[in-house]
């Protein structure tokens, strides 16, 4: 057993040391984390998506003091308790309306720099994993939120995801991966209703916001060994460069302290991404509220267009551009491919894409494309519309597998 | 400055994503209807001067066996549910249609509702068919006795309250919800039941004369653009064919004020936003400034 000061007055440094290690733990966590100091505001995006969480949870909290799991209330619920007769519900509303759309745009920012970076690979596989399951549980998170206010898209949206976990039809396989039971087993009845809202409310007030703060913490985890990357994909040998700091060199170390040092400018960022997150909030919250949602959930009038939140578009597209049983295969090809970045890029280069041949062709194309996919998820599949989609979903998948050969042909970069 | 550049390239493509599943998304999936700003050009402006007295001993004769006139303490001969359970749906009282609805509208609408509204349904016979001159003088009536001010929640009563409810203005078809008190021992509010069952009575009418109850507009604002409220009103056959609604020959200004009573019920809180939001934005600011500070004073030096 330790050695415990017996005269250390209770609930002291001393004391509070000996029984949780503060010190150690400031130590190890902020003030001798060492950040590269080659890094630009794209590194602060990690923070930014903390705050964002932080106020979705926040506003969660407090429209979950007023939301009704029900039906026949939910609607009213939200949009006139919430709306017009709780002080400031509006606010948490629209503060967390706004977030959960935004939450997205930070997470594909953040994302695409880490494959612009290469942060993914050579020790770092598992901060990229750990980012994707939080993709996965974001947007699973994402999903059942949409259903509680029960519009017209809640229900539809939640009809055609539903519907997909039918799984593939009976021609296909001799209908061995064909589950006609599960789809009405997780809505709890043939058609979305009362269970169904029941049980996404559970889903996006309690068991996936848990999942995701374990692996949140999982992410950051997955982080400290490793250590963030750098501009130029520099190798780092961090302990000499601490040293180096800590010797009062602050010049010449290529390492800086998470605090206050990185933190400050992460701060400053994200008053930056405040001041724009605000005025989303108060000027501009439409894009982050469908129209369509404010019509009540209808079973007997389908909207004429159904299409997910943008930020699923990508894939809806990728989706929509096959018959049933391959768009189903696609679709799933295209939900688990991210994981497996760190293994289909064989260049052993950690280097900024630009630096890295062919791959830099493979970013943007990639970047542009999955826009394009966007976009054209959104549109009806008619016509010119048609024929893009399918473009731009064999361009996606063509471009996974070109992957493992353009990055093998890659020659060595050296690091700057 | 590098920075910055960076910030350039992903600002761009956020600005793209944007542009394509919002403005461009939607101006492709819903069409675009030209609005006349309801100046309903397809009706021919009426060449006769109405005379307001002869007006009135017209619709005393033609209206009032239908229509009440408030204002002028004519009461409809009939209530609301009785009236729907004759015609389908209650009549209205005419006392603000002369400040809210069209002149020529309402001229060309007594000679021939249906073809005014562009409703095949109209319980409205013709009343003034052929005659001109009699619809342009009950048309002077009511526009003489037409009160000054319309209140955005009378406006809204009289051009769209028979058929579409506002539960978040506590409006009814067939009126506001009364305040009523539920008994104490019971907790029952027999009153309240009581119009409950009317409403819904009301309702089934109006359900089977318009083929479905006409939606609840209480937040309509927000399910609807601005502009498709606009063009739909003003010709409800522009955005959906065969759609039961008449066109009801609102004017500008009585739209206006329709949609200020819209906006009341369905985006409250469109006044405190306004109000709060500059405040918050201020704060951010400071907060940048001061954040840059911090960051300036621990960067020193460093590079």
């Amino acid at each position: 057993m330790a050695h415990f000061d017996p005269n250390a007055k209770p609930f002291s440094k001393k004391w509070l040391n000996d029984r949780l290690a503060i010190e150690t733990l400031e130590r190890v966590l902020s003030t001798e984390y060492w950040i590269p100091k080659n890094i630009n505001f794209l590194w602060a995006m990690g923070m930014v998506l903390a705050a964002t969480f932080g106020l979705l949870v926040l506003s969660g909290i407090f429209l979950l003091m007023y939301y009704i799991p029900d039906t026949k209330q939910a609607f009213d619920s939200v949009n006139y308790t919430i709306m017009s007769q709780v002080g400031f519900g509006w606010l948490w509303r629209h503060i967390h309306a706004v977030a959960a759309s935004v939450v997205f745009l930070i997470i594909y920012i953040h994302m695409f720099t880490g494959i612009y970076y290469g942060s993914y690979k050579r020790g770092r596989e598992m901060i990229w994993i750990s980012g994707m399951l939080l993709f996965v549980a974001f947007s699973a998170e994402a999903f059942a939120g949409y259903v509680l206010p029960w519009g017209q898209m809640s229900y539809w949206a939640g009809m055609v995801i539903t519907n997909l976990f039918e799984g593939f039809s009976q021609d296909f396989l001799g209908g061995i991966l064909h589950f006609p039971g599960l789809v009405e087993w997780i809505r709890g009845d043939y058609v979305p209703g009362q269970a169904f809202v029941g049980r996404f409310f559970m889903l996006h007030v309690f068991l996936l916001p848990l999942i995701i703060i374990g692996l949140i913490v999982l992410h950051f985890g997955a982080l400290r060994i490793p250590h963030v990357n750098n501009q130029d994909g520099e190798e780092i040998d961090f302990e000499a460069e601490a040293e180096k700091w800590k010797a009062g060199k602050r010049k010449e170390a290529k390492v800086i302290p998470f605090k206050p040092v990185f933190l400050s400018k992460d701060v400053f960022v994200m008053g930056i991404y405040f001041i724009f997150f605000f005025y989303l909030v108060f000027y501009h919250f439409e894009f982050a509220m469908d129209p369509v949602n404010f019509d009540p959930a209808d079973p007997l009038k389908t909207p004429p267009h159904i299409y997910p939140e943008w930020y699923f578009l990508w894939s809806y597209e990728i989706l929509r551009a096959f018959d049933k049983d391959p768009g189903l295969i696609w679709f799933g090809f295209a939900q688990v491919i991210f994981f497996l970045l760190p293994f289909l890029d064989r260049s052993p280069n950690v280097a900024p894409a630009s630096r890295r041949g062919p791959f830099k062709y493979w970013f943007w194309l990639l970047l542009i494309d999955m826009i394009a996919l966007t976009i054209l998820g959104k549109l009806p599949p008619v016509g010119i519309f048609t024929i893009l989609g399918k473009v731009a979903a064999y361009v996606f998948i063509a471009l996974w597998f070109a992957l493992p050969f353009i990055t093998k042909m890659e020659k060595p970069v050296g690091g700057k | 400055m590098k920075e910055l550049k960076i910030l350039a390239v992903v600002v761009f493509f956020t600005l793209v994503t944007y542009w394509g599943v919002e403005p461009f998304a939607h101006s492709i999936m819903h069409k675009h209807v030209e609005g006349h700003d309801f100046k309903y050009p397809d009706i021919n402006a009426s060449k006769v001067k109405g005379n307001a007295q002869k007006g009135k001993e017209l619709f005393a004769t033609n209206c009032a066996s239908c229509h009440g006139l408030k204002s002028q303490g004519i009461k409809a001969p009939m209530d609301a549910l009785s009236a729907a359970n004759t015609y389908g749906v209650n009549p209205p009282d005419l006392s603000n249609a002369g400040a809210l609805y069209d002149e020529k509208y309402l001229i060309a609408f007594m000679q021939n509702p249906s073809q005014a509204a562009k409703a095949k349904k109209m319980s409205m016979p013709p009343i003034m068919a052929g005659n001109e001159q009699g619809a342009a003088d009950i048309a002077a009536y009511l526009k003489s006795i037409a009160p000054k001010e319309v209140s955005p929640k009378e406006a809204y009563v009289t051009a769209c309250g028979r058929c579409h409810a506002n539960s978040y203005g506590k409006w009814t078809q067939i009126g506001d919800v009364p305040k009523t008190k539920f008994n104490i021992k019971t907790k029952n509010d027999v009153a309240l039941a009581e119009f409950n069952v009317k409403v819904q009575k009301y309702q089934d009418k109006l359900a089977d004369y318009m083929g479905k109850l006409p939606p609840d507009l209480k937040i309509i604002v927000r399910a609807r653009s601005e502009d498709y409220l606009k063009t739909f009103v003003e010709d409800p056959q522009a955005h959906l064919p065969g759609t039961p609604m008449p066109r009801v020959g609102i004017t500008k200004e009585g739209y206006e004020k329709v949609y200020k009573y819209l906006e009341s019920t369905g985006d409250p809180s469109k006044v405190e936003r306004e109000k709060i939001g500059p405040w918050v934005l201020l704060y951010f600011v400071i907060f940048t400034l001061l954040a840059y500070g911090w960051y300036k004073s621990n960067w020193k030096g460093l590079k």
